[in-house]
């Protein structure tokens, strides 16, 4: 479903992603973990388009999103990148809500925007989706109105509205209060389960990642240094990196 | 020179004919600039080649002359290339231009200001250009600005008095004429002043009542 194929990608003198090669399985769930500043958020942004890879290829669902060489891509197709892009749904740690918006209206934007749906359509679909996060009695609100558990909940109502084949997950619960960050995984534990879509998780939460993976990625230095099932990865890790890390994050 | 209350009561329908002159002059202008602004704003902030930089320059120099050099070169140039205006229809154009380039850097401001992360949002949802533009970040730019494009709005009102030094008929210029054919100018004068001050004030307190009102909904 995905794929990065030597992809590489630098900030300055930062080396975030070197040679990468990653490839996930279409309903594939994978969590990508490992210390911050290794590279794990630029895999979900150049998914996203949010960010160019300096080198390599990237394809989903068997099209090319990226195909690049000393920065400069080939090949511009862009629209062919644009209806890629669609299949594609991301949930940022800041959530992103739309401030101006109540909470059904930035669940209805990209429907009726994207996809040319009416706006009952769009509101249908919006309400279902809203009522499945627990937000149905929250429709009309505006997100400062919101709690941040919630607000989050909103953002994974409106990234699956264009019904994406994969969703990326960045640090979503990062910066949630405590007691909210379980309603949050509460919806994506649902979503893990109940649909098919692949998904790709970068996150803190290894408990959770342990639950609901199918792979557990663990990133360092800009490399995947071990990748395999989850028990194996936070049971009985190869990599002297890996049990240094889960030591570290597990401990506290 | 005493106040005599009576010429200044015959005076005032000719000079509030000359105020609704500068009101509707302070109205058209206002439009061309809030609309010629944001278009500014926008092509500058997208890097449009060449406009972007005809455009910055066009900033540079209608923010770098005097909004009086400006009305004098348009009313006495611009005939001579046969572009010939009334001298309403000129003062307006001018006063739109002129504050079009204070209102661009008001809006791009305005447009800064808007968190990086709604822009991201929009792409990760594949919105286009323009509903990203209409639907999301403009609403958000215009809402931290609307006090600022009303303190500019108030300030063009005041600085409409400029075009009576090319017949405009508004309201200081109808003040000068009265007093310089009757010799008396204490009153038009002061009215005029009066007048002024009667509609840039509660144009103030309704902007200031907005700006609170928009923080809070904030």
């Amino acid at each position: 479903m995905i794929s990065f194929d030597d992809v590489d990608k630098s900030w300055g003198p930062n080396h975030v992603l070197k040679k990468l090669n990653f490839h996930v399985k279409p309903a594939e769930k994978v969590s990508i973990i490992g210390p911050s500043g290794s590279g794990k958020t630029t895999i979900l942004r150049i998914l996203m388009t949010l960010e160019n890879p300096d080198e390599g290829i990237v394809t989903v669902d068997g099209d090319e999103l990226w195909n690049v060489e000393r920065g400069r891509r080939i090949r511009r197709e862009t629209t062919q990148m644009k209806l890629t892009r669609r299949k594609i749904g991301m949930v940022f740690q800041q959530f992103n809500l739309f401030p101006h918006l109540s909470a059904i209206q930035n669940v209805m934007e990209a429907p009726i925007q994207v996809l040319g749906m009416s706006k009952n359509e769009a509101h249908e679909r919006a309400k279902g989706l809203l009522d499945t996060v627990g937000l149905g009695e929250h429709l009309d609100h505006k997100p400062p109105k919101l709690s941040g558990g919630q607000q989050q909940r909103v953002a994974i109502a409106r990234a699956m509205a264009m019904r994406p084949k994969v969703m990326l997950f960045d640090e979503v619960t990062s910066a949630l209060d405590p007691e909210l960050v379980g309603d949050v995984l509460d919806v994506i534990r649902d979503l893990a389960t109940s649909t098919d879509m692949t998904m790709l998780l970068v996150t803190h939460e290894m408990r959770f990642a342990e639950e609901i993976s199918d792979r557990v990625v663990m990133f360092d230095g800009g490399v995947a240094v071990e990748q395999g099932p989850p028990q194996k990865i936070f049971q009985d890790p190869d990599n002297e990196r890996t049990r240094r890390f889960l030591k570290a994050v597990l401990e506290h | 020179m005493t106040w005599n209350s009576e010429f200044a009561l015959s005076i005032l329908p000719d000079l509030l004919r000359g105020l609704w002159i500068t009101i509707q002059a302070t109205m058209a202008a206002i439009t061309i600039a809030l609309v010629l602004g944001l278009v500014v704003a926008v092509v500058r902030y997208l890097r449009i080649p060449v406009l972007s930089q005809v455009f910055g320059f066009f900033v540079l120099f209608i923010r770098g002359t005097p909004l009086l050099v400006q009305a004098y070169a348009a009313f006495f140039i611009l005939p001579h290339y046969g572009i010939v205006l009334s001298a309403l229809v000129t003062g307006i154009i001018v006063l739109g231009i002129n504050y079009s380039a204070y209102t661009a850097e008001v809006y791009r401001a305005g447009i800064e200001d808007v968190a990086k992360g709604q822009w991201e949002a929009a792409t990760a949802l594949s919105l286009p250009g323009r509903p990203t533009w209409t639907r999301i970040v403009l609403p958000q730019a215009v809402r931290s600005i609307v006090p600022m494009l009303g303190n500019y709005w108030i300030q063009m009102f005041k600085d409409s008095a400029i075009l009576s030094v090319i017949t405009v008929a508004e309201v200081l210029y109808v003040g000068q004429t009265i007093g310089g054919s009757e010799f008396r100018f204490l009153e038009p004068l002061t009215i005029v002043g009066l007048l002024f001050l009667a509609v840039s004030y509660p144009a103030a307190v309704l902007i200031r009542r907005l700006e609170r009102r928009l923080a809070i909904s904030r």
